[in-house]
């Protein structure tokens, strides 16, 4: 085969990979062409953080602001510490803002919700959310019933 | 009783030894710089062989896997009411697993027995011994060219395969089972991520490249230089590289994606 | 050094060979003297190791002891660029012509000249189709190997070997499998090469005739050993039984026709496979 012919195929052929990745991040990822803004750090105190994981969602009325960086745990109180990276335009949080692990669509995937209170004073990176709301744990519901129905 | 411990201490240090040597064997070939001009054009010729004359079995087989991954998956998740998932169920499978595998155990079987059974034969024909005898290093002309462009063809045929076979997916799920375009793409999305996702996937394609390869041109040169020895060496290349891609598998998932 | 004092030198000296393959001895202390300028030829039984004392004198593969002087170099002792430079006073033509199967014959004998060369196109072109003139195969060198008889392929290797002008072309059993006249033509060549360019020429071979008609000097090796040397007209006078057995091409002698196997009417008789 002529060379120059080898060389548009195996052109064309390197091309068809390298937009395979492009389509990839784009199309099957979701890479989104916006920078990172810049971040600032919350945190929260939860009693149980059910199945919360990092790289879990942030979200506000349903849209991401965020996402979950690390949890870890506070060996004094034994609750967990979840640090939230919190994108930076999202800046006016109260500080009686409430942090609550949801559950989100059938498969039971954890994300954190917050919602934004009354306070004049907002929240600066650092800060630490007051307000949470541990995740609903199955068994504590079942219990629950239990000890609901027993009263009757 | 003795006699069959020495018979696993031998070949044991077998083992070793064409473990050594096949290490010397690509030290030897890749390192030190290369004359560009003489390089390039057999490095482009093998690219072709190996990367673009892949290109038709692993289109195919990688949109029929992305096909039966949707159809299957659709009959599970169906009865949880979850189809919306399958994208995402479609998606992380290929990218993170059987492309990356899949592809390399398709690449072994064509493009890896060809270069063993093409270096095993210019061996058996004395070829690589004129190349010595005419004062040139067969491991710089012959085999670098090769690996190299192993390496690179590889991942490129794994980004092509995934693509193609969430392509495949998508008109299995949407066009014909009635997922929802929208979802279909939007959880996708939501639980792909670029770097712990994608590029995991292509660093395992580097990674079994890499092994291939090297596999592949280390059996066609160190062959017994009869017919028969080079059908050998075709299915020892066949054989490891199988092992090979699925023993290192394991062993990145475990690091990438285990929780530890 | 003028070139008259290097006339009778011997372009090859190996001294003291010992050579051994697993359990085989191939070379036990042999030596041997290849003189410049002329045609020695190695002759022996099958498996003696003719093709392996090319090898061992091409630095392919390093012998246990001695030493082998080309041109007054230790082969074993050199390195690897060395060797692959010392390579290139060296031509060597095998059984098979190793052609490369992807080239054209042109491309086959272009192939040393570009790349040790930097010569421009044009004179590629010139030095390309005198070699292929000289061995008869000017008009065939768009030819693809595979389109090549086994006696052209092995006239274009001969090119392909001849194209860096060495001083020195090792012959692996030009003749084997040969037609007449491919052997003729073959021969004519080896001898008006020698001539022409000032080569040496070793040739490795077992066809008695063909050989003997154009060495100056014949080596006969067997077990190890040279059991022969000297011009071809001394050797078919030789007086040694092994000499004469190989010279004369006969069946049973030193080698025996039987391989050594138990008494026939014993075997037979008793029964055992």
């Amino acid at each position: 085969m002529r060379m120059k012919t080898l060389e548009l195929s195996v052109g064309l052929f390197m091309l068809m990979g390298f937009a395979s990745l492009a389509v990839l991040a784009l199309q099957v990822s979701g890479l989104s062409w916006a920078p990172e803004k810049g971040s600032y750090t919350l945190y929260a105190n939860f009693e149980n953080i059910g199945g919360l994981t990092e790289r879990s969602k942030v979200t506000v009325a349903g849209v991401t602001v965020g996402r979950v960086v690390n949890i870890t745990l506070n060996k004094e109180t034994f609750s967990g510490v979840v640090e939230m990276a919190i994108n930076a335009d999202y800046d006016n949080f109260t500080a009686d803002t409430t942090a609550a692990i949801l559950t989100a669509g059938l498969l039971g995937e954890k994300y954190i919700g917050l919602i934004s209170g009354a306070d004049e004073e907002l929240l600066e990176d650092g800060a630490m959310i007051e307000d949470t709301q541990s995740a609903l744990v199955l068994e504590d519901l079942i219990g629950q019933f239990l000890f609901n129905k027993v009263n009757e | 009783m003795i006699a069959r411990l020495r018979m696993i201490g031998r070949s044991g240090l077998n083992v070793l030894q064409i473990l050594g040597r096949s290490g010397v064997f690509v030290a030897m070939s890749l390192f030190g710089v290369p004359n560009l001009r003489r390089a390039l054009p057999l490095f482009i010729k093998q690219l072709y062989a190996v990367g673009v004359l892949s290109l038709p079995i692993i289109v195919v087989s990688g949109l029929f896997i992305g096909m039966v991954l949707s159809l299957q998956g659709y009959t599970i998740l169906v009865d949880y009411g979850s189809e919306q998932a399958v994208g995402q169920m479609l998606a992380l499978s290929l990218v993170r697993e059987l492309g990356p595998v899949v592809t390399a155990l398709l690449f072994a079987g064509r493009a890896g027995s060809s270069l063993t059974a093409e270096i095993g034969l210019m061996k058996a024909t004395e070829q690589i011994t004129s190349l010595e005898m005419l004062g040139i290093d067969p491991l710089r002309y012959v085999i670098a060219p090769r690996l190299l462009a192993g390496f690179i063809a590889m991942p490129l045929l794994v980004m092509i395969f995934n693509v193609v076979g969430v392509w495949g997916g998508y008109l299995v799920a949407v066009d014909w089972l009635g997922v929802y375009d929208g979802s279909f793409w939007s959880n996708m999305q939501n639980s792909t991520d670029f770097y712990s996702d994608v590029m995991n996937g292509v660093i395992k394609s580097i990674v079994f490249a890499f092994a291939v390869s090297w596999i592949a041109v280390f059996q066609g040169y160190d062959s017994v230089p009869t017919s028969e020895g080079i059908g050998r060496a075709t299915t020892k290349t066949v054989v490891y590289s199988s092992l090979a891609v699925l023993g290192l598998d394991f062993i990145l998932t475990a690091v990438m994606f285990g929780d530890f | 050094m003028s070139d008259m004092a290097k006339q009778n030198d011997n372009i090859v000296e190996v001294r003291g060979l010992c050579f051994a393959r697993g359990d085989r001895v191939i070379f036990d202390n042999a030596s041997f003297d290849f003189p410049r300028g002329k045609i020695t030829a190695i002759m022996g039984p099958s498996g003696t190791g003719k093709t392996t004392l090319l090898r061992l004198i091409s630095g392919q593969i390093k012998p246990d002891a001695g030493r082998i002087l080309v041109n007054g170099q230790n082969v074993p002792e050199l390195t690897r660029n060395e060797l692959y430079e010392m390579r290139r006073t060296m031509g060597m033509l095998f059984q098979s012509g190793a052609l490369f199967t992807d080239r054209s014959v042109y491309e086959n004998v272009a192939f040393p000249l570009r790349e040790h060369t930097n010569l421009p196109e044009s004179m590629i072109r010139d030095i390309v189709l005198m070699k292929l003139q000289a061995v008869g195969l000017r008009g065939a060198r768009n030819m693809m190997p595979s389109e090549l008889s086994g006696g052209m392929t092995r006239r274009a290797a001969l090119a392909r070997t001849i194209a860096l002008d060495p001083d020195m072309i090792m012959y692996d059993e030009p003749f084997a499998g040969q037609d007449p006249i491919a052997m003729g033509v073959l021969m004519q060549l080896i001898k008006l090469l020698n001539q022409a360019l000032s080569l040496t020429s070793l040739v490795v071979s077992h066809d008695i005739h063909e050989t003997a008609s154009i060495a100056d000097k014949l080596y006969i090796i067997s077990e190890g050993d040279v059991i022969g040397e000297g011009t071809p007209k001394d050797l078919m006078k030789s007086e040694s039984p092994l000499v004469r057995q190989f010279m004369q091409g006969l069946p049973d002698g030193p080698v025996p026709f039987h391989y050594p196997a138990q008494d026939y009417e014993d075997d037979m008789l008793g029964g055992e496979s």
